[in-house]
């Protein structure tokens, strides 16, 4: 398959062929599954001196499933090599922080889970975190651990869709249906503790819209407890794969210092080999406590961020367990009339309750003047709130560091000098959700 | 009529009216202030442990590269670069947040720009992070990035005339009733979101089409070769009249 690389001019890269050495018929190891096939180093065969190329433009999407959204990417090509690459994003754009703008502090939780419909707990979780850190509200305990519970499963959650969409970008089609077989079992969690499977909206100020039903955690651990079976069968399809290997392995490198100075975090940056991770360097809710280990890739490649991915996951099902081993009993709400609505009952039958009850309904929680930017890790970097008070029941400003969206920003640097197909890889390693990207 | 609320404001985390609970010592701030001094314009406490500094705009690359490069400092990741509008014709903020990931140290960097002069230098050549970031800030809020290497809008359209939307003055639902949203949307031409200056990165040439006319005749059918005012007219009268 290979051909000669003829003696000349080497500057027009116009063909290439990659040599694979798997062949029709893989050995099988010892473990039953195929031995990988090396992979060689793609050869550069430089054209003939005259034989002159125009480059071309192609538009990838805005509406091509490979994009993960309504995301446009024109490329400049020449042959199968991407020469330039300008991501143009927009097309979602929603004005989320400006309507922020006009609603008091409770009424934005629901706009942070239409930002990223694929881990929307965590963006409920964080924006309330950061709301109460400036309002100086320590939220309670159970609250605490029910909310890692609920990020944790929302990591999952987004990884998992992650995981099969890649899977059907590499051209295998099982790992989607696992995925998405999980996922369901997510959705139904979400439903019983929230009452909506996608809007989320389960955090309030000061605590939760509800305390998680009878019987939740018990489901939850049972989901905790059969995820890794179904990691463990992607993960033999997928892991040693040769031409998942071949398509991904060397694929979009960057290398920690650039990934760093391009502003990549999560399982993005932590496969290029450097540990950040905002629960172990900045912890919140007691993460510190939480015995769960970061993995770390080596080559930055897609397929590290694939391992690490992978690894995430599992290292979520042990925070899941932790987290439901110290579920403690108790309210999840904080007990303080300024900031959550007082009983049903206590309305009714206390004059004082009535008038909290009228207050909050009518104006909404007022949080001290200030500004605060609190980070999380999501699921697909460091998600940061940034909020500005003035001290009244609605934000000046409300700003959400979109982990996406900085992610996104390096992909030209990425694809360029990389063939065709290896754009629909590195787009789908970067793990994008255009619904935050554009806000 | 007196309420509960009134009488009981939650407390302010700010630095000035909560006594001896934090650091109030931040070594970075402290750094920062022996080396520039007056450039340093002041320093907050904000949210019980974020400590903010605020910095003259003039000297903002500087003082920024020197928080990125010093050893003591190696603020190595630029998390975020974004605005605030206070409106009331108050300056607009420019915010960054750095992260210092070898010294686990967070510090907020906050330049004020007045209204007459929305601009500050860019920090795309110390962070690549930066560039989106800045090109989202020119977008919402109109503020000028000197020394951007692909200063355009982002999030809006890019030929976007009514204004920054995340300013103050920029009303909630636009400026125009729903109607003529409507049909300013209806009346615009779908070539123009494929402006020629798209294809003109950082450092590179425009990208012109390189075809032979005389391999163009041979291959292409006839109507393809009309010349301008023709191709104008060539979208037929509907098109036109709903441009209209």
């Amino acid at each position: 398959m290979r051909a000669e690389a003829p003696e000349g001019d080497a500057r027009i890269m116009s063909k290439r062929t990659v040599e694979y050495t798997v062949g029709r018929t893989p050995e099988m190891g010892v473990d039953a599954r195929p031995t990988p096939g090396l992979l060689e180093p793609t050869q550069l065969i430089p054209a003939e001196p005259d034989f002159e190329t125009n480059s071309m433009l192609v538009n990838v999407g805005p509406q091509h499933p490979a994009t993960h959204g309504v995301l446009r990417l024109l490329l400049e090509l020449d042959g199968e090599t991407v020469v330039r690459c300008t991501p143009h994003i927009g097309y979602l754009h929603s004005s989320f922080e400006k309507l922020g703008e006009y609603r008091d502090w409770n009424q934005i939780v629901p706009l942070t889970d239409r930002m990223d419909y694929l881990a929307p707990l965590i963006y409920n979780c964080a924006f309330v975190m950061a709301v109460e850190k400036l309002g100086g509200i320590e939220v309670t305990e159970r609250c605490k651990v029910l909310r890692v519970i609920m990020m944790e499963m929302d990591r999952i959650f987004g990884h998992l869709l992650w995981l099969g969409t890649w899977a059907i970008d590499v051209g295998a089609f099982t790992p989607f249906l696992y995925a998405f077989q999980q996922r369901e079992k997510i959705y139904t969690l979400h439903e019983a503790l929230t009452g909506a499977r996608i809007t989320t909206s389960a955090t309030r100020v000061g605590g939760l819209m509800a305390d998680a039903p009878k019987g939740w955690e018990e489901d939850v651990r049972a989901f905790a407890n059969q995820l890794p079976r179904t990691l463990d069968e992607i993960d033999a399809l997928l892991t040693t794969n040769g031409i998942h290997l071949g398509r991904t392995q060397g694929v979009g490198a960057i290398s920690g210092e650039e990934a760093i100075n391009s502003g990549f975090t999560g399982p993005n940056l932590r496969a290029s080999g450097v540990p950040y991770d905002v629960r172990k360097d900045r912890p919140y809710y007691d993460y510190e406590t939480y015995d769960f280990e970061v993995p770390v890739g080596e080559h930055g490649d897609c397929y590290d961020r694939y391992l690490v991915r992978m690894e995430e996951m599992r290292q979520s099902c042990r925070l899941l367990h932790q987290a439901l081993d110290r579920l403690p009993d108790g309210p999840v709400n904080v007990d303080d009339p300024r900031v959550i609505l007082p009983s049903k009952t206590d309305c009714m039958n206390d004059m004082e309750s009535m008038i909290h009850h009228f207050k909050l309904v009518m104006e909404g929680v007022k949080i001290p003047e200030g500004d605060c930017y609190f980070p999380v890790e999501g699921s697909k970097g460091e998600l940061g709130m940034y909020v500005v008070s003035d001290g009244g029941s609605k934000p000046i400003r409300w700003r959400i560091r979109p982990p996406s969206f900085v992610n996104l920003s390096v992909i030209s640097k990425l694809v360029e000098g990389g063939l065709f197909a290896d754009v629909i890889m590195v787009n789908a390693s970067l793990d994008i959700v255009l619904g935050e990207i554009d806000r | 009529m007196m309420t509960p609320s009134d009488e009981h404001p939650l407390p302010s985390t700010s630095s000035s009216e909560e006594p001896g609970a934090v650091e109030e010592v931040h070594p970075s701030v402290d750094a920062l202030e022996r080396r520039f001094g007056d450039v340093v314009l002041r320093h907050q406490i904000q949210a019980g442990d974020e400590h903010v500094v605020y910095v003259e705009p003039g000297r903002s690359l500087e003082v920024l590269e020197w928080l990125r490069d010093d050893a003591g400092q190696r603020f190595d990741l630029l998390v975020d670069v974004t605005a605030v509008d206070y409106g009331g014709g108050r300056p607009i903020e420019v915010v960054y947040q750095l992260w210092s990931i070898p010294n686990r140290r967070a510090l907020r960097v906050k330049c004020e720009l007045p209204l007459s002069e929305l601009e500050i230098d860019s920090v795309v050549p110390l962070w690549d992070a930066a560039n989106w970031l800045e090109r989202e800030v020119y977008d919402m809020f109109g503020v000028h990035f000197r020394g951007h290497p692909d200063p355009r809008r982002i999030l809006m359209p890019e030929f976007y005339q009514e204004g920054h939307p995340l300013r103050k003055d920029f009303p909630l639902r636009g400026r125009f009733s729903r109607a003529e949203q409507t049909r300013r949307a209806l009346s615009q031409n779908p070539e123009d979101y494929y402006p020629p200056t798209e294809f003109v990165g950082p450092g590179r040439d425009p990208q012109v089409p390189q075809v032979d006319p005389d391999r163009l005749e041979e291959d292409r059918p006839e109507r393809e070769l009309l010349s301008p005012d023709e191709a104008e007219g060539a979208h037929g009268p509907d098109d036109q009249a709903e441009r209209e």
